[in-house]
């Protein structure tokens, strides 16, 4: 390592590939046209003041939510090109090296700059409304936590066109992904991208678990949360639990390739293994984090859309909290091939196959929640209601996966592909797309077109069964997982070509999502009343969206579902006294979160391409914005009760 | 501001809603801190025998040498408590000279510590590169110290407000919350001594 060593990689700027070169066109063309739309209406302070600088949790969350759909274009548009390639055997569309370096890009993006981002959005529009609270607990570390994520987020991005995209697949595994078999800057983009977005998602869960804990409205004990406050709550466990270890194996990793240690090397005595063992152990985790929240929203949106309680609400968190513990111990499921001795595997086989009775715990209470309910079909709920078979399927071959000895026949085949795409699609992104729907109206004091809603919920459910189904018929045929290319006569043409139809259907679903979002913002009908949907929690109690302070007076709560216990009291004519307005203590804005993460992304850059120096430079000004943090006193002000008082008149509640 | 508390009962750095969310807050991500931790001890304990035929820990580990290491930790670790028993008996003048002797004592801590890895390198020729069980402890031990290094200069920032603000309730939640930090190295530090050291000379 010389400190002062500027070596250019052969290929700085990639421009090797028709497809390439026309990404380079686009983004040089968008960054251009943001720009000048930015300049010419005079928008850049709007931008800072409004957007870069904010510490209220409701714009952040909308910051991750739209960051996360643009993911969701990218991660998307690699998939339809991946399916492009695979629709016909022997097709020349993307050679061996490219599709690597797709699919890897695809997995990492959409897990860890798709999911993980729409999930945490959610978090921050809907838990501190749900809890009746003013904010979260630290806002400051929440925009940091948003900077961290969206500048990891952007260095992961820019490795395709400047560098090369990392091509060792979204688990990166050793020796492959080691500088040995895959030298260049790529591997390094994925290592430290992912670091400094995941020590993002750290600080969130230790946020959202204090603001859980300490920042209740009074009387709402932990069993009277709503659900999705509880699967927040429990996913927030499991980050702090899991996500130290991803840093560490990042940071083992960034060692061996940066400065020559053994960890993951045969020679030096070390093990490949270990990465393996390490990923998982945050990896398995992981997909709890990203389908537990998702758990949380479709609690929520069946019991709010079928009118009725949520059946077995003490069954529901009992059984996430067990959902978390075994998802601790289950790791090594994802290489049972790998030579491990009977007694292990049949250990991790049986933890895995239990964690289907919670799950199916769950499930049944979705059921019995349905059972007798007055069901409105509206775009949140019909989300809802594919989820519940489309999870299914995906859970009962998760099952099927978990024994080891079968697992011998399909693993790593097309199989196991669509296996995760039934739980990340059906599970997940079903579940953001219903939690975006439900609380559209909430952000953004509008709702989302329905009967876009409606057609984009159908294409995208076909069009994922047309896609996904014939996936599993082919793993079993053989089709392994990663391939490029196949040829002629293993009768796999006709699945290939349906699944990539069903691609493209998924595809324009998701851009009839994306005209609504515009088309909505336009015409779309405006929520006036605070509460579309007939809610049943607090969030649905202040107006939409909501004003800084979020509620006047904090509410007091009575029991589960307190907003609907607040309409049935109304109802029976019985008034609440309002207390005095007092002001209001909230925490003031601050550029610094932004800065911070921008050295971040500077330090990153710089190890990428092992430009110590500038990496060095990148950290020190890490350290710097921390040492201005803590000099930091006045951080705070007040919004008077005439402010208060003016707001609530203009929102009718006065 | 007051030096003294209102509630007999209830510190001043827990008086305020900010101070209990944000002392909650760094036990929580404590939380975290072991779970990192625990990551790197493990890969230790996994790699302790893979030395690729180079040094063994029977090689390397000098009693004498850890035994002051730990010593001047433990030691800093005690005066850090007695810092904050001065904080919360509002004595600022002892509050700030344990925690210089706290300082002090880590410093001299770090001091032996880099003299150790200096001397691994240079006469045993004993790098990270070597061999898979120097790689993982020379990054456990580096985390570790790299988290007390990180830990002085805190605790400097933090003295500098304490001598321009006094004892109050934002100084002295500052001020409580270094000190769980550093007992928390303390504790790690206290598996490095066990698991690495003494298991190491042990063979
Ligand atoms: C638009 C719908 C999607 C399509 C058409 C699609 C398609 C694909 C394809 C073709 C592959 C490569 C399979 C292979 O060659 O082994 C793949 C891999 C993968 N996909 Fe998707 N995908 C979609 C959405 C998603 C989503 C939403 C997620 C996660 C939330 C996801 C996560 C992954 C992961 C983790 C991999 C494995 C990457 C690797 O092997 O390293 N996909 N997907
Ligand atoms: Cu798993």
């Amino acid at each position: 390592m010389n400190l002062f060593e500027f070596k250019m990689p052969e290929h700085f700027i990639i421009w090797n590939d028709p497809l390439i070169k026309g990404a380079w066109v686009s983004i040089i063309l968008a960054t251009l046209g943001i720009v000048f739309v930015l300049t010419y209406f005079k928008k850049w302070k709007w931008l800072w003041d409004e957007w870069l600088t904010t510490v209220d949790h409701k714009k952040i969350g909308i910051m991750y939510i739209i960051a996360s759909l643009l993911m969701l274009f990218r991660g998307g548009a690699d998939a339809l090109l991946m399916r492009t390639q695979l629709a016909f055997p022997d097709m020349k569309f993307l050679n061996a090296q490219h599709y690597n370096e797709i699919f890897t890009t695809h997995g990492t993006l959409m897990i860890l700059f798709m999911a993980m981002p729409f999930i945490i959005g959610m978090m921050n529009i809907a838990i501190p409304l749900q809890l009746g609270t003013r904010d979260v607990a630290f806002p400051y570390l929440n925009a940091m936590s948003f900077w961290l994520f969206f500048f990891g987020a952007m260095l992961f991005n820019i490795s395709f066109v400047i560098g090369g995209s990392p091509d060792a697949g979204w688990t990166s595994y050793t020796p492959l992904a080691g500088s040995e078999y895959d030298p260049g800057p790529g591997q390094n983009y994925y290592l430290l991208a992912l670091q400094i977005a995941g020590i993002g998602t750290l600080m969130t869960g230790v946020n959202f678990l204090v603001t859980i804990v300490k920042m209740r409205a009074p009387g709402m004990t932990l069993m009277r949360m709503p659900m999705f406050a509880w699967s927040t709550l429990i996913t927030s466990v499991i980050i702090i639990f899991a996500f130290p270890v991803l840093t560490v194996a990042l940071a083992l990793m960034t060692f061996d390739r940066l400065f020559g240690t053994h960890f993951f090397t045969i020679s030096g005595d070390g093990s490949p293994m270990m990465w393996a063992n390490l990923f998982w152990v945050w990896g398995h985790p992981e997909v709890y984090i990203v389908i537990l929240p998702a758990f949380g929203i479709f609690s929520e949106i069946i019991s709010t859309f079928a009118r009725k309680r949520l059946f077995g609400y003490n069954a529901m968190v009992y059984s996430m909290v067990a959902i978390s513990a075994l998802s601790f111990i289950v790791w090594l499921h994802h290489f049972f091939t790998m030579g491990n001795t009977p007694a292990i595997n049949s250990f991790f086989s049986v933890s895995t196959m239990a964690i289907a009775i919670p799950t199916g715990v769950k499930l049944f209470n979705w059921l019995f929640t349905l059972y007798k309910g007055r069901i409105e079909l509206k775009a949140p709920m019909l989300w809802a209601m594919g989820f519940i078979p489309t999870f299914l399927i995906g859970g009962v071959t998760g099952v099927m996966l978990a024994l080891a000895p079968a697992d011998y026949q399909y693993h790593n085949s097309y199989f196991l592909v669509s296996h995760f795409h039934y739980v990340l699609i059906g599970g997940t992104v079903f579940g953001m797309l219903a939690g975006m729907y439900y609380w559209w109206p909430k952000m953004f004091g509008h709702m989302l077109d329905e009967r876009m809603g409606k057609w984009a919920f159908w294409l995208f459910t076909i069009g994922f069964n047309v896609c996904f189904f014939p996936q599993y018929p082919l793993g079993l045929m053989g089709m392994t997982r990663r391939m490029y290319t196949y040829p002629e006569g293993l009768g796999w043409d006709g699945l290939n070509l349906l699944s990539t139809i069903g691609a493209f259907m998924m595809g324009v679903g998701f851009l009839i999502i994306a005209y609504s979002i515009y088309w909505s913002a336009r015409y779309g009908e405006r929520d006036t009343t605070g509460d579309p949907w007939n809610g049943r929690t607090l969030e649905w109690a202040t107006t939409s969206p909501a004003p800084v302070y979020n509620f006047a007076h904090i509410p007091k709560v009575e029991g589960q579902d307190a907003f609907w216990l607040m309409k049935q009291k109304r109802k029976k004519g019985k008034k609440e006294k309002t207390p005095e307005l007092k002001r209001i203590h909230m925490p003031k804005d601050s550029g610094r979160p932004f800065v911070f993460s921008f050295f971040w992304f500077v330090a990153g850059f710089g190890f990428v391409f092992e430009w110590h120096l500038i990496g060095f430079a990148g950290l020190l000004g890490v350290l710097a914005c921390m040492l201005l943090r803590s000099f930091e006193y006045d951080d705070h002000y007040y919004i008077e009760v005439d402010e208060i008082k003016r707001t609530e008149a203009a929102a009718g509640r006065l | 501001m007051a030096t003294q508390n209102n509630h007999a009962s209830t510190p001043l750095e827990y008086s305020t809603e900010e101070g209990r969310l944000k002392i909650f807050g760094f036990w929580v991500f404590l939380g975290a801190e072991i779970v990192l931790f625990a990551t790197l001890f493990a890969t230790y304990l996994t790699y302790q025998h893979a030395t690729a035929g180079g040094p063994t820990p029977q090689d390397l580990f000098v009693v004498k040498d850890f035994m002051i290491e730990t010593l001047l930790l433990l030691a800093s670790s005690f005066t850090c408590g007695l810092a904050i028993y001065e904080m919360r008996r509002g004595n600022q003048k002892a509050l700030l000279l344990w925690y210089i002797v706290t300082l002090l004592l880590g410093a001299g801590f770090l001091y032996f510590e880099i003299h150790e890895f200096f001397m691994y390198v240079t006469e045993e020729g004993a790098t990270m590169q070597t061999s898979a069980f120097l790689s993982s402890f020379f990054v456990l031990l580096g985390t570790h110290g790299a988290h007390v290094t990180l830990g002085i200069f805190w605790i400097i920032l933090l003295l500098i407000q304490l001598q321009k603000r006094g004892i109050t309730p934002v100084t002295s939640r500052k001020l409580f919350v270094a000190g769980l930090y550093w007992h928390f190295l303390d504790v790690v530090w206290i598996f490095i001594y066990t698991l690495v050291y003494l298991m190491g000379v042990a063979g």
